[in-house]
């Protein structure tokens, strides 16, 4: 079957709707229109070195990491047990981790604003038990709780793919060898896992450092963290200039920690979700 | 120990699920305060019903989701055949743009996408909608097919050839059944993406246009109401279904293969997510 032709149309599609899209915005951002017409500029990037700005930046990175954190070790261990041989109904477990993220990411974060409001379930039922209310609606403990709900079963997943590849012979022999828990955990299970956690923590920090969501819902708008920039200056400020070169940071941004990722990755990255 | 084990695991799963379920039982309540429990009704649901913008936004939704992956299926279809018969080269730069769409953020794919529309002085509306769903779901739909032709034997399309069958022939009656599994599966997947997608549709449409994620999120905005639970309550359950569904076809696939192969191929389908773009 040597159709390459099939794949043209496709080809075409590809240089209208992917390619040009993303030169049109590294256009927009070293562009501006002055009276002579457009003018070549870097003027937007300047702007962005503003602290204010290098401070959203920042804080989206920071509260993606403690995210990545949070996911990590929560996750690890969880997954470790669903991967463990005592564990049996692993399929149905699975599938319990992996329906709640095929639900809209919005729904999810909608439903932690009805459980953390002011009137809400949490606290008609910390005052039942009269406890003091909790109020973090609104709050950055917030938009990391929310984070961390939507995005924990992408680091459980790849890590249990790995974990439960792992030859238990391997285990069984630094047993024989005398290694105590502890030990065949840091020199043989956790090296193996590797990959695993990469891709976890990858396919975590990448979706919470680019969310706009949950930080707008759950956050309530105060916490502006890059993604909430890019769109205020898309649709309420209508500086296309700056929200493209905002873009094109966050684009940067990621294919650096994909680099760094992709460097510590071994060669066949079993933790891969596809 | 394994006490202690079962506990974490039912804790998490717990905490995953409580929330779904709160808002699920709440969308029954009569009160509209979320505090305190004060009767079992379906006003809500009645009232979602009633609610034209909500209508609309559900019509958009289904009707996008279904032309979207219909024709993603079919462009991918092809391309994933002409990129399986590419030299190594363009195939790599093939693949490579491919995977753009899935690794780029979804506001930048938004944002940018919007900026061509607006650009090419497009309306932004039902059009630019159906444009944009059209293009991030045949990545998907192309690494669905992909692997099945992978599988399939490479002379089979030539065997069938020599037997005697035109080309329209042998890719109908030959190459579509060995790889129709994957073909189900990326339509499925694209449907999915679609029905649930928020970030790109909500950048890339117009006023008049909007889909249930977008009501939801302008809703939410304002405030928690009982309707978005309602909404929200149905939502799940579709996904739900969808889900079953698709993972009860795969696992038949994936036994019927084994069986015929008699040994174990890879999975490549596992039900992986697409919130990665979300």
């Amino acid at each position: 079957m040597k159709k390459p032709w099939l794949a043209y149309p496709y080809a075409v599609w590809m240089v209208i709707f992917i390619i040009v899209p993303l030169i049109l915005v590294l256009f927009y951002s070293v562009t501006v229109q002055t009276e002579e017409g457009l003018q070549f500029t870097l003027s937007h990037f300047q702007r962005f070195l503003d602290p204010i700005y290098i401070e959203v930046l920042i804080r989206s990175v920071v509260l993606a990491l403690i995210c990545t954190g949070i996911c990590l070790v929560i996750g690890y261990p969880f997954a470790a047990i669903l991967a463990s041989k005592e564990f049996s109904s692993k399929k149905v477990m699975l599938m319990l981790i992996v329906v709640p993220m095929w639900m809209n990411s919005l729904l999810r974060t909608y439903a932690w604003m009805t459980l953390l409001e002011r009137n809400g379930i949490l606290n008609s039922f910390l005052s039942l038990l009269s406890l003091p209310r909790l109020n973090i609606l609104y709050t950055e403990s917030a938009v990391v709780l929310g984070m961390v709900y939507n995005f924990l079963p992408f680091m459980v997943l790849p890590i249990y793919s790995v974990l439960s590849k792992i030859d238990h012979s391997v285990i069984e022999a630094a047993e024989d060898l005398g290694g105590n828990a502890f030990t065949v955990f840091r020199c043989i299970i956790f090296p193996l896992s590797l990959p695993g956690v990469i891709s976890g923590i990858t396919m975590v920090f990448m979706p919470a450092v680019t969310t706009f969501v949950i930080s707008r819902l759950l956050g309530g708008g105060q916490f502006m963290l890059i993604g909430n920039l890019i769109e205020k200056q898309y649709l309420s400020s209508g500086d296309w200039g700056f929200g493209s070169a905002l873009s094109v940071i966050l684009m940067l941004l990621i294919l650096c920690s994909m680099g760094i990722m992709n460097r510590y990755e071994q060669e066949r990255g079993g933790g891969a979700l596809w | 120990m394994r006490f202690l084990k079962k506990a974490y695991v039912f804790l998490i799963f717990a905490v995953l699920y409580a929330p779904i379920l709160v808002l699920i039982v709440f969308s029954f309540n009569e009160s509209k305060s979320r505090g305190n429990w004060t009767g079992l009704t379906l006003k809500w649901y009645y009232e979602l019903f009633k609610d034209r913008q909500i209508m609309s936004a559900l019509y958009y939704t289904v009707l996008i989701a279904v032309v979207s992956s219909l024709v993603a299926t079919i462009i991918g279809l092809a391309a994933s055949i002409g990129i399986f018969s590419m030299k190594k080269l363009p195939q790599n730069i093939m693949l490579n743009i491919n995977n753009i769409p899935i690794l780029n953020p979804d506001i930048v794919t938004g944002i940018s996408l919007m900026v061509l529309f607006i650009f090419s002085k497009l309306q932004l509306g039902f059009a630019t909608l159906l444009l944009s769903h059209i293009t991030f779901n045949i990545p998907y739909v192309i690494l669905s097919i992909l692997p099945k032709l992978k599988q399939m034997n490479k002379h089979l399309y030539e065997a069938a050839l020599d037997l005697g069958a035109t080309p329209f022939y042998a890719f109908r009656d030959v190459i579509l059944p060995e790889i129709l599994p994957g073909v189900i599966t990326g339509f499925l997947l694209a449907f999915t993406l679609s029905l649930d997608d928020f970030v790109i549709s909500f950048f890339t449409t117009g006023s008049g246009v909007s889909n249930l994620s977008i009501i939801v999120y302008s809703m939410a905005r304002r405030g928690v109401s009982p309707k978005i639970n309602a909404l929200s309550t149905l939502m799940f359950v579709s996904v739900l279904l969808l889900l079953i569904i698709v993972n009860i076809r795969m696992s038949n696939d994936n036994s019927e293969r084994r069986a015929k192969n008699g040994k174990y191929s890879k999975s490549y389908g596992s039900l992986s997510s697409p919130d990665h773009v979300a």
